[in-house]
């Protein structure tokens, strides 16, 4: 094999996006540590997971719907929907903390189920719907109180609060761990089940899914449920970090979770995807942020800038792959192959 | 029953049906809803001010129809909004003293031109590059406010310049807002388009059959080119109207969300997102009876942040309705009814 | 061979205003490969769906084993052991190959994905078919042909009892179909029974067993192929006995091509579409590209449209060297061109007719000279008249229109641009006999009146024989041979694609 078409092996292999992306963290990385002395602390790294940890949640949950091809823009939305119930709940009313937030979770669920049966129902477009769901949860948040509510359920803030401490390099928090439990869950479900596996052929072609016997219609809606799970659970983990329910908590979190999901791999056509791909997005981000807070004098809406400009850079890169394994399939003839 | 049909039927139904049951509501519980006076020799009252609010949500949904006809989307048009209304403003300048830095046609046609210009960028990642355009202007709508905070540096640019605040409100010695002109505009030069050249067939004729269409040697990838880089025109027109009416550059609320209502709109005129036929008209009440739902839910008490709630009831309502699998299940079940009621009956 | 397996007795299936099949038998044992024969309309399509469940049947019994089924789709028929394997792979091409052959029926070790059992044993699957390739690399990373065969190892692998193979060699090479054909025979050995469908003569006699021909979704009958000649076939095929055919040889009237050239094409190559090859066109002359399914006649047709480009080679119009980048240039060059899949590529189903005839020409004219309303309507009322095109009025939508009504106003849109070359795709393929001899006769006569030439495709040899005055017959992408005038008969056009044996 000539490095030609070693190269063009590689590229065709489903891990190179991801192996680009841990690649740029680790060269974003180096390029911090070089730059400000403060990048060598461990607890750089162990914030970006602290400060992150609702973004992988949600991320997660996102790369779901993209990997069967379709998309949800409601989970910042129902990020917000949830932390509003909840402190709605803890302050108002005498439910418990422990009976208060599984309540919350079936709001998402609830959510996910109702956006999946109309899109997989009557074959509407995920995108229009789950704006409208966006929309709809935004607007709800409103309607049950217009004002900041904050939690003081002590309990509860406690949890928040918790650090867990690591070799006596740094700490990370309890929702940190909540993310990574998350995301190993996923990783695994998406590789070893029968559900997932199904998630998969459903993005790489649903008519041939369809076709080999597999369950498409139950598993697209259960798709649009994790997705809405994984919201109201990120809403959880938010609230731990907010300790309060406001209107425009999550505010643009679907467009920071699509592009986290999409520079950490995930083909926006559905069929593609690594889940610890989607970390290193997250993560990716969170660097761009933390070196504006560094820098000092950078402002804010630089992150948005690099973020669109990397999510084009990603685009870009996926029609490129796309169009090379086209070639591959069409221009090789068995004869080459051997 | 045939001609009640027929009048249910047609495209601009819907729409009108619509605004009709708004308007009816309003005239019933508004006080002095239809009522319209003469004040310093403009005109006021609560039908002209939906008139000029919605102005620059009709000019979106202008653009956003052609889009949408070539079975695309832009969901960009709202930072856009708010890249135009910070370049015109950032160009006039906030001083003061109410002086402009650059002349002030110079500055809108900055706006407007920075509007093109990323109408073009979507446009060539669509047709050229061949994004799928959801995914293609998602960049735009991502990366759009953190351009407009950029050119503002972060500040909302306040412009006191007096002319500048005639786009949004009325010329002196006019009788109606300026906005509703600039929109009548907009719609003559589309109508004039439309007339005069066949880039309307081609759209169509784009939307429901691109490769018959490359065939019949229509140049798809120009045609979907200009689709996107005249809805990035509109999008800078907006902006200028939508920047004048508070006379500052917003980055992070000017234009929220009215890639929504310019869809909504478009959606509800009849044209489907699917792509194919598209109905302007139709876009044009859209438009009207979106900003008249507004309107109307202030009235009884919404709150902006509450009003999503109503739209995205409506957004589903409409696509359920547009849906072919929801007609057939409909119609399944109406016929099971029928017959059911004959089986009843003997 | 061995037992009948599957017994279809007095199939019926009527669709809202046409019998597509009347009173069809078939049978299939195990151990056989089995060919499915007739001409475009035949309805053997529609047999093989009322088989996989895609429609229901309307009358007639379906027995496999004995047992009556009624499959409501596809996957039924999967379950009850009739898988089918289509030109255009139906697999996940995001997926491994081994997952693709074992998805749906994972083997699990603990309630997990086995993934080292499943590579291992689609490894070893592959292997009994002589294909080595690494099972873990996704799908699209292999050829077509490996994929078929791969769709092929999954539905041995779920077990089937009757393996439907639906134009499976279109678009593979020789040696692909080779190893296909190994595969098919290895299969057979194993007692399946095989439904093969193709357009190639020689690969039926090279494979299948027996044939049962339709013609009008009627059954002609059930032939051991060993006992039927291929002329026969056809005849059978076409309906017609074979003095007939001969008949047709000698058609009158057919259009006297002028000295003057129009088209010279040198040696032109277009990669993965056609292989150096010669052409010229004359004025008034109808030229035939002659050739099986993906021998390189549409693809001839697309290069000289502007849809494909030529790598190699010139193309000259009126002596004059041209170079069609896209479909407008070669519309500049007065080309116009019909293309075969007339639903994706010719209609634009939901505007009226009167705006698919002008949409060409409008494209031509530019955006910015729009032919007044006044102008398009005398174009298109003039188009329904001469063409005798049956609509309600100008204003219906083309969707709304009979194929061959459809086809009329495609080709009414390429007349009112007053080509100098009109290129006719299977012009005639799915419509009624009047309207396809209305066709053929329109052909000829605009080549005639009016000195146009006119490049003729197509799967019916009959309409070859009848209106060209000179065939090119296409092979693998090559051009094999050029018959003229009275060398052209159905015979030498036969031995010509099948390369002079036989």
């Amino acid at each position: 094999m000539n490095i030609r078409s070693r190269l063009s092996t590689a590229i065709a292999s489903q891990y190179f996006p991801f192996f680009v992306t841990v690649s740029l963290f680790i060269i974003l990385y180096i390029a911090g540590i070089m730059n400000y002395r403060g990048f060598t602390h461990a607890q750089v790294f162990y914030n970006l997971f602290i400060d992150n940890a609702p973004l992988i949640i949600v991320t997660v949950g996102v790369t779901f719907t993209l990997l069967i091809g379709g998309i949800d823009l409601s989970v910042g939305s129902v990020v917000a929907l949830v932390c509003m119930s909840l402190a709605y709940l803890l302050k108002n009313t005498s439910i418990p903390v422990f009976a208060a937030v599984p309540l919350v979770l079936l709001i998402g669920i609830a959510v996910g189920f109702i956006q999946g049966y109309l899109i997989t129902m009557f074959d509407m477009q995920p995108f229009i719907i789950t704006l409208a769901g966006m929309f709809f949860c935004r607007g709800l948040t409103a309607v049950i109180s217009r004002n900041t509510i904050i939690i003081d359920n002590p309990a509860y803030a406690a949890l928040a609060s918790e650090r867990i401490r690591i070799f006596d390099t740094g700490f990370i928090s309890v929702g940190a761990i909540v993310a990574i439990i998350v995301l190993i869950l996923a990783t695994i479900f998406l590789k070893y089940t029968k559900t997932g596996r199904t998630i998969f052929a459903i993005g790489g072609s649903e008519s041939s899914a369809s076709l080999m016997g597999l369950p498409v219609f139950k598993t697209k809606i259960l798709v649009y449920i994790i997705s809405g799970f994984c919201s109201a659970l990120a809403g959880i983990v938010y609230s731990w970090i907010m300790l309060s329910g406001y209107t425009l908590h999550g505010l643009g979190m679907e467009m920071d979770a699509i592009a986290s999901s999409v520079i950490g791999g995930t083909l926006l056509t559905g069929g593609v995807g690594f889940m610890p791909g989607t970390l290193f997005g997250v993560l990716i981000q969170g660097i761009i942020l933390t070196f504006i807070t560094f820098q000092g004098t950078l402002s804010a809406w630089w992150t948005k800038i690099v973020v669109g400009a990397l999510l084009c850079v990603f685009i870009i890169m996926q029609a490129l792959i796309t169009e090379h394994k086209n070639k591959l399939s069409s221009s090789s003839s068995i004869k080459s192959d051997k | 029953m045939n001609k009640f049909k027929k009048i249910t039927s047609s495209s601009m139904f819907l729409p009108l049906f619509a605004l009709g049951i708004l308007l009816l509501f309003n005239i019933v519980f508004v006080n002095d809803f239809l009522a319209i006076s003469m004040e310093n020799g403009h005109l006021y009252g609560r039908l002209i001010d939906i008139l000029s609010r919605s102005s620059s949500l009709i000019i979106l949904s202008l653009g956003m129809t052609f889009v949408i006809a070539t079975s695309g989307i832009d969901i960009s048009v709202g930072a856009v909004v708010a890249i135009s209304a910070a370049i015109c403003c950032m160009l006039i300048g906030g001083r003061g003293d109410g002086i402009p830095e650059h002349p002030m046609i110079l500055a809108m046609l900055a706006g407007i031109g920075i509007g093109v210009i990323c109408g073009i960028w979507n446009g060539l990642l669509v047709s050229k590059i061949k994004i799928q355009p959801v995914v293609a202007t998602l960049i735009l709508m991502v990366a759009g406010r953190g351009i407009a905070q950029l050119l503002t540096q972060g500040q909302i640019i306040t412009v006191y310049y007096k002319p500048f605040s005639y786009i949004g409100a009325n010329i002196p010695g006019s009788i109606l807002p300026t906005p509703i002109f600039i929109a009548a505009l907009m719609v003559l030069l589309v109508i004039l388009i439309l007339k005069k050249t066949s880039l309307g067939l081609f759209i169509q004729s784009v939307g429901i059959n691109p490769t018959a269409s490359r065939y019949a040697g229509i140049n798809v990838v120009l045609i979907i080119f200009l689709v996107y880089a005249f809805s990035g025109f509109c999008a800078g027109v907006s902006g200028l109207i939508e920047s004048s009416l508070i006379r500052a550059a917003d980055a992070n609320n000017a234009g929220l969300n009215m890639e929504m209502d310019a869809i909504l709109a478009v959606a509800l005129g009849g044209t489907l997102l699917s792509g194919g036929k598209f109905y302007i008209g139709g876009s044009i009440i859209g438009a009207i009876t979106i900003q008249t739902l507004t309107t109307t839910m202030y009235a009884i008490g919404v709150s902006s942040d509450q009003l999503p709630v109503v739209k995205a009831i409506t957004v589903i309502i409409l696509c359920l309705v547009q849906s072919k699998k929801f007609q057939t299940v409909f119609n399944s079940w109406k016929n099971k009814r029928q017959s059911q009621k004959v089986v009843d009956r003997t | 061979m061995g037992d009948t397996i599957l017994k279809m007795r007095h199939i019926d299936k009527i669709f809202p205003g046409v019998k597509a099949l009347s009173n069809v038998d078939f049978n299939l044992q195990s151990g056989e490969v089995h060919s499915i024969m007739g001409e475009n309309g035949a309805e053997k399509s529609t047999l093989i769906k009322v088989l996989t469940g895609v429609y229901p049947r309307n009358n007639g019994t379906v027995t496999l084993y004995d047992k009556e089924i009624f499959p409501k789709t596809p996957k039924e028929a999967q379950t009850l052991g009739i898988s089918t394997v289509y030109q255009e792979v139906n697999l996940c091409p995001n997926l491994s190959v081994a997952e693709n052959i074992f998805i749906g029926r994972e083997p699990r070790k603990f309630g997990f994905i086995d993934w080292r059992q499943i590579n291992k044993r689609s490894q070893e699957l592959l292997h009994t078919f002589n294909i080595d390739i690494d099972v873990t690399k996704t799908l699209d990373n292999f050829p077509v042909a490996i994929q078929q065969m791969i769709a092929i190892a999954r539905a041995v692998e779920i077990d089937a009892k009757i393996l439907i193979l639906d134009e499976p060699t279109s678009s593979l090479d020789e040696e692909e179909t080779k190893r296909l054909f190994t595969i098919i025979r290895e299969l057979k050995k194993r007692n399946m029974g095989i439904i093969f469908i193709s357009h190639f003569l020689e690969q039926i006699y090279e494979l299948c067993d027996r044939i049962t021909i339709l013609r009008n979704g009627e059954l002609v009958g059930e032939y051991i192929t060993t006992e039927l000649p291929k002329v026969e076939l056809v005849a059978k095929m076409v309906g017609k006995d074979l003095d007939s055919v001969k008949e047709f040889d000698k058609a009158a009237a057919k259009s006297i091509p002028s000295d003057q050239l129009f088209l010279e094409a040198n040696n032109i190559n277009c990669i993965g579409k056609l292989n150096q090859m010669d052409l010229t066109i004359h004025k008034g002359e109808v030229i035939g590209l002659a050739g099986l399914l993906g021998s390189g006649r549409t693809e001839t047709a697309e290069i000289l449209f502007g849809i494909n480009q030529i790598n190699k080679g010139e193309l000259k119009i009126h002596s004059d060297k041209v170079q069609l980048s896209n479909p407008m240039k070669a519309m500049q060059k007065k080309i116009a061109f019909c293309p075969e899949d007339r639903k994706l590529q010719g209609i634009i189903g939901d505007l009226s007719v009167r705006d698919n005839i002008i949409l060409a020409l409008q494209a031509k004219e530019g955006m910015f000279r729009h032919i007044p309303y006044q102008k398009q309507v005398m174009l298109a009322d003039d188009c329904i008249n001469l063409l005798k095109i049956k609509v309600s009025d100008r204003e219906q939508l083309i969707k709304n229109l009979s194929g061959g009504n459809q086809q009329k106003v495609i080709i009414a849109r390429w007349l009112i641009t007053e080509p100098e070359l009109l290129i006719l795709d299977e012009p005639t393929r799915g419509i009624d006999v009047g309207t396809k001899s209305e066709i053929q006769k329109m052909a000829v006569t605009l080549a005639k009146t009016k000195g146009m030439s006119v490049v003729f495709i197509s799967s019916e040899m009959d309409e070859m024989i009848r209106t060209c005055t000179k065939l090119i017959i296409l092979r693998d992408h090559k051009k094999v041979a050029e018959i003229e005038n009275e060398e052209i008969s159905s015979e030498n056009i036969m031995k010509a694609i099948a390369g002079g044996e036989n």
